[in-house]
Order: structure tokens, then C-alpha cells, then sequence
């Protein structure tokens, strides 16, 4: 692969805008916010954060996700950790979000409404959590 | 602790980012002799007192986080840059900025590896806040060198925080990191 200069890049945008525009009814309501303190970076969150963009890649949904980085959320213990904020779902902060699990999270959350129990840390009410 | 080069730098950024820089400033040198890098921040900066407190893993502000005594991000660059017999080097000024230095030398094994460049440079571009961001990268065995300004990636591709910007941005680091 050659060098891409910017104005390739723009035109890669333009083409992969097109496509996004299609199915990007909900709009870009999905946060997914992936801790990046000293302990989330010990613990691999930038591979984390890289599995996470490959996952949302692969499923269709990076037209309408958010993917920010925040500093330690104070769960040093369960790094890397992982908050998905989204519209009819409560917010979770998920813990031990390894690379490996990125793509369980997608789904399970993201694609399919649905909570990925084993890796539930904070903010749900303790009475929707199976365990 | 962390595992590469690029780890310990993605932390020092994440201080920059937090110092409320308007420009921050990243250089990754892979020499012949080692791996030296420089991130260097127009944020709020350290006094003397400030600056030595950072350097103590186990005295911190708590300004971040209240109660908490440690804060391990420079210190842990020191320990393996020691542990490496490499260098290492912290300038602040209050109100002024920050500009830490750091290099491991390819001839001890106790250096980290480089690691994912490409990564680390998207997660870096992601930082939450509109500062400038320059990236230079040069690589001696082949050559290579590059630099990217996050304002460009911005005109060029729209908010940094999508998911598809980020996906296009990694596509584009890829190739310039290949050259």
C-alpha cells in the first residue's frame, strides 16, 4: 500500500459516507466510552479500543457510534473498563474488557439490546443483572 | 506496567490532554541506537513543588481523583527507563507546558518494544477536546517518516469520535507507517 495522501482520504470518506447514509437512521446515539487511565493502558484498553472500531467495523454500526476515551473511571481492579451509553438501555460500565471480549460487547449490546452479564461493574440496577 | 513504548506515551498524552493544551506535540524516533520519544504540551504546567510530586508514585494532587495517594504514569516511565539504563527527562513550566523525553536503548533487553504505532496514534488523535495534535514518526532502518496534523484528519474526515472517522484514520496511519 502506498502512502495515502489527504485527499485520498477524503475521497475514501466521501465514498464510505454514501454508504454509511443508508443505514444510518438512528443517527449517532450510541456512546462508547473506553477508560485510557495508567491502569486501563497497563491492562491493554488501547487494544480494547482498537478491537472495539474493528467490531463496529465489521458490523455495520460504525455510522452510528460514538467511540471516546475518558481517564481512569476508579475500577483499577476490573481494567480495562468500558461504558456503553445508548438510548432504551441503561448505562453499564463494563469490566475485564479485554480485546478478546470487544466483539461480545457489540453484539450482545450494541446489535442486539441485550447486557453481557459476566461483565457488568457498575450502574444497573442489581434486579435486571442474571447471574 | 505498561507493555510498549507506545503505552507509556498514550499516558503521558492523556496528562496533556487533561492539562487543557491547545497544542500537544508527539514524536516517535525508532534510531538505530533506540527508541526516543517526546511529548510535549502547551497545557497548564507544573511548578518545581508540582513537578516533583509527579515523579512520586506515591504523593499525587488527588485533583483527579479525591482520596487517592498514587499516580503512577511518570513514575512507571522511570522505573523501566532505569531498569533499561535509557534516559529520561521532564520539563514543566506553571503556565507554560510540560515536555517529557524519554529513550530506551535497542542494545539493553530490558527495553520495551516500540509496539503498535499505528494504534496508539488513533488512540492518541481520539482524546477527548479540540487541541491541535502533531505526530511525527521516523524510523531509521528503512527511512520511513511521516507527520500528521489532527486538525486535517478533522477537515478531512469529520469528528474524530465516530466510529467510521476512526476507522478511516487507522486505514490512513496503516499506510503511511507501510510508506
Amino acid at each position: 500500500m502506498a502512502k495515502m495522501t489527504l485527499d485520498q482520504l477524503r475521497a475514501l470518506r466521501a465514498q464510505k459516507q454514501g454508504e454509511l447514509e443508508k443505514r444510518n437512521v438512528e443517527g449517532k446515539d450510541i456512546q462508547v466510552i473506553v477508560g485510557m487511565g495508567t491502569c486501563g493502558i497497563a491492562a491493554g484498553a488501547k487494544q480494547t479500543f482498537d478491537a472495539i472500531v474493528a467490531a463496529l467495523e465489521k458490523h455495520n454500526m460504525t455510522g452510528k457510534v460514538v467511540v471516546r476515551q475518558t481517564g481512569c473511571m476508579g475500577l483499577c481492579y476490573v481494567e480495562p473498563t468500558v461504558e456503553v451509553v445508548m438510548p432504551d438501555m441503561p448505562p453499564v460500565i463494563y469490566g475485564k474488557m479485554t480485546s478478546d471480549v470487544a466483539e461480545d460487547l457489540v453484539v450482545k449490546h450494541l446489535v442486539e439490546h441485550s447486557l453481557l452479564d459476566s461483565h457488568i461493574f457498575d450502574r444497573p440496577a442489581i434486579d435486571i443483572v442474571k447471574h | 506496567m505498561h507493555c510498549t513504548v507506545g503505552d507509556f506515551v498514550l499516558d503521558v498524552v492523556q496528562n496533556s490532554v487533561e492539562a487543557g493544551s491547545n497544542l500537544i506535540e508527539v514524536e516517535i524516533d525508532e534510531a538505530q541506537d533506540g527508541v526516543r520519544a517526546l511529548i510535549a504540551d502547551d497545557g497548564c504546567g507544573m511548578s518545581p513543588e508540582e513537578r516533583a510530586r509527579a515523579l512520586d508514585p506515591l504523593r499525587n494532587s488527588g485533583a483527579k481523583h479525591p482520596g487517592r495517594k498514587v499516580g503512577l504514569g511518570l513514575p512507571f516511565i522511570q522505573q523501566a527507563v532505569e531498569q533499561a539504563d535509557g534516559s529520561f527527562s521532564l520539563k514543566s513550566e506553571k503556565g507554560k507546558g510540560t515536555e517529557v523525553r524519554f529513550f530506551f536503548p535497542a542494545s539493553n533487553i530490558d527495553s520495551p518494544p516500540a509496539g503498535d504505532l499505528v494504534s496508539l496514534f488513533v488512540a492518541t488523535l481520539s482524546m477527548a477536546g479540540a487541541c491541535e495534535m502533531k505526530l511525527r514518526r521516523t524510523r531509521a532502518r528503512d527511512g520511513l517518516s511521516y507527520e500528521v496534523k489532527k486538525s486535517e484528519l478533522v477537515e478531512a474526515v469529520g469528528d474524530l469520535a465516530s466510529a467510521s472517522s476512526l476507522s478511516l484514520v487507522r486505514q490512513f496511519l496503516a499506510s503511511q507507517e507501510e510508506g
